[in-house]
């Protein structure tokens, strides 16, 4: 299989890139290529241009300084190797760790899987719950947009045609975050996947929390019932079971011949317990 | 007149294959994995599943291990690739070819190159990997014969190969 005819730019700065995404409305970023690649090669895109981000330097690397910042383009593989974020937000390393295969780390970058957004992507979960905002560059200049009004819908963000995601930053603050993933048995995808973020305070309290659902849902989404069981009170056996009692509540759940929205809901539920008993 | 077909846009790439560098000018859409078989003749790699699942296309680029047939070759040019082919060092296998060799970690052989090349980026990172670590490394790899027992056991032997026991 090979895709349809394009043509293909590699630019060397995120000026450049924004230029040639404004000259033709038709083109596609590239970053890693691994979920835009199969699709082109299935043809179920056939962009007129690709406009590959890998020759621009300044979109990679990682530094941790109070918040830590990851470029787009910083592959999966050089999150799960990073020491500095093992030792700063560990959770990143362990997620990066068990995204795709080692073969897809070695390409796929955190920018692109925001950008694609696949409703079973694992790092738009994991950065819902860390509370991340990203820094995106377009024609009339930069702007940073919390991941959770990035990620619209199915395979939708809020970034336009012609702007460029070039940062991921995340807030410190975190005191503990885990991340727990049902794995298809064949494609490795996540059928549930849940994220979660912890501040605790004095006595165990936990003062703040983010919780968020993917694989089973149209985009990574919040699960607001679980985390009220238990914000304001320490993480124990009985605040755990709260919140995973009334973690599916108000998900719109989708189903599949695999699982169906009902035994989602059912390991959403299982998931989150298992996430939150990391934490405690 | 049939439908109108644009005309190829060719970009010239430079690709180190094994030490040697060549150059060509490719179509875009031309895939890393038939630039190494059909433009190179490397036939070592393979094309098992063309879908980014089944690891047989598993070459190293720039010394991290990626499927080639989800790589464009114009995204490899400037790269360094190593096959399977350039494993070898004149007559001497590799140690992780060894291993497979010793322990019989093939079957019918298809998936073999793509096996060798993510152990040895797994033995790379980590050079004394649990059974666990080894298999979580060799998700991106299928063997439709299902021999996993004995290419397990081939990465242990590469292992030892490798630290010289």
């Amino acid at each position: 299989m090979f895709p349809s005819q394009f043509g293909y730019h590699k630019p060397g700065s995120v000026a450049e890139a924004v230029k040639l995404l404004q000259a033709d409305p038709d083109a596609k970023i590239v970053a890693g290529g691994h979920s835009l690649i199969p699709a082109m090669k299935l043809r179920l895109a056939a962009p007129s241009a690709l406009v590959d981000l890998s020759g621009i330097e300044s979109l990679r690397g990682i530094s941790v300084n109070g918040n830590v910042s990851i470029g787009a383009m910083t592959t999966y593989a050089q999150i799960r190797d990073s020491a500095k974020l093992k030792a700063a937000l560990p959770v990143l390393a362990d997620v990066a760790y068990n995204v795709g295969d080692p073969q897809v780390q070695s390409c796929g970058t955190l920018g692109g899987s925001l950008a694609h957004n696949d409703p079973a992507a694992d790092f738009t979960a994991v950065l819902v719950a860390l509370g991340a905002s990203v820094k995106a560059v377009g024609p009339k200049g930069e702007r940073t947009i919390p991941v959770e009004d990035l990620l619209v819908d199915l395979l939708t963000t809020s970034l336009a045609e012609d702007e460029v995601l070039t940062e991921i930053i995340i807030p410190g603050g975190t005191s503990a975050a885990a991340y727990e993933k049902f794995r298809h048995p064949a494609s490795g995808y996540a059928v549930v996947g849940v994220a979660a973020a912890v501040k605790t305070g004095k006595g165990g309290v936990v003062d703040d929390a983010k919780i968020a659902i993917t694989g089973c849902t149209s985009k990574a989404t919040r699960a607001h019932a679980a985390e009220q069981a238990f914000i304001g009170k320490p993480l124990s056996a009985e605040s755990i079971a709260a919140a995973s009692a009334v973690a599916a509540n108000g998900l719109d759940l989708n189903g599949d011949h695999y699982a169906s929205a009902d035994y989602r809901g059912h390991l959403v539920g299982v998931q989150t317990r298992r996430a939150l008993e990391r934490l405690a | 007149m049939g439908i109108p077909v644009p005309m190829a846009t060719r970009i010239p790439v430079r690709i180190t294959v094994n030490g040697v560098e060549y150059a060509a000018e490719v179509e875009p859409r031309l895939l890393l994995v038939h630039f190494l078989r059909d433009n190179l003749g490397l036939t070592g790699t393979h094309v098992g599943c063309d879908t980014s699942q089944c690891g047989a296309c598993t070459v190293y680029l720039n010394g991290q291990s990626i499927k080639s047939c989800t790589v464009l070759a114009v995204q490899a040019n400037g790269g360094e690739v190593t096959t399977i082919e350039g494993l070898a060092v004149g007559n001497d296998y590799d140690p992780v070819q060894q291993g497979f060799w010793e322990m019989h970690g093939l079957q019918c052989g298809y998936c073999t190159p793509g096996m060798i090349m993510s152990s040895h980026a797994l033995l790379d990172r980590n050079p004394n990997p649990s059974e666990e670590e080894i298999r979580h490394a060799l998700e991106g790899n299928l063997c439709r014969c299902t021999g996993y027992q004995n290419i397990v056991k081939a990465v242990q032997r590469a292992a030892e190969l490798r630290a010289g026991k």
